[in-house]
């Protein structure tokens, strides 16, 4: 069994990061180390004040954001990033932001969530999770 | 597995906690107990009877106890060991 877990996060809708979220945690739970690329949407997500921005749902779902705000509400579910915080406290858990989108959006490391490590390239990314078990969400 | 005679650390109430948060809490617990400490964790997630397990499994805990409550949610007891 592989003892490392990547993810490649391009998603920003909430349906996708929430499960991006707790996969990482159980990951991070069953003490794997885990490595997070964030691009693209998935990056764009992670802007400072992510918790307090508003819910983006997929195509499929579009229009049912406020059902769907209530919905978690009701159920305790947590926002997808303190589950990312809780795989962080919890175990080995590293995110990386891709340059490019960086640059693309005009992003500067101090617009981002906290607990971004660093900024990185593809190959740097492919480097640190090599031999990981590895999914594109 | 029946009612556990061992006695209980610490008791953690995370009914209502969504998945993996009862196993997050449980882990958040174990590395701040004492070895030999033993910690009970209460959860409704249906996920949590395989999940709890596994991870004891894995992190080499010891599963003392796992008991029903109303039909509605386990009571995991896990002894820490290392």
């Amino acid at each position: 069994m592989s003892e490392k877990f990547a993810m490649i996060l391009e998603s920003g809708t909430a349906d996708k990061l929430m499960a991006a979220s707790i996969l990482a945690a159980g990951a991070a739970a069953m003490g794997k180390e885990v490595t997070v690329f964030l691009t693209f949407g998935g990056l764009n997500a992670f802007r400072k004040g992510a918790e307090q921005a508003p819910m983006v749902m997929p195509n499929e779902f579009a229009g049912m954001e406020a059902q769907m705000a209530q919905m978690l509400q009701a159920k305790h579910v947590p926002h997808w990033l303190k589950n990312f915080k809780d795989a962080q406290e919890v175990g080995d858990v590293h995110f990386y932001a891709c340059g490019n989108t960086m640059e693309m959006f005009d992003l500067k490391k101090d617009d981002l969530e906290p607990l971004i490590e660093d900024v990185v390239g593809v190959a740097a990314f492919i480097q640190k999770s090599e031999g990981a078990q590895t999914l594109f969400i | 597995m029946s009612m556990t005679t061992v006695a209980i650390t610490k008791e953690i109430d995370a009914r209502g906690s969504f998945c993996p948060g009862p196993l997050m809490e449980l882990i958040r617990n174990v590395k701040t107990a004492q070895v030999g400490d033993v910690l009970a964790v209460l959860s409704g997630d249906p996920g949590s009877i395989k999940d709890i397990p596994a991870w004891v499994v894995k992190a080499n805990q010891e599963l003392v106890g796992l008991e029903d409550i109303d039909g509605s949610a386990k009571r995991f007891i896990v002894r820490k060991t290392h």
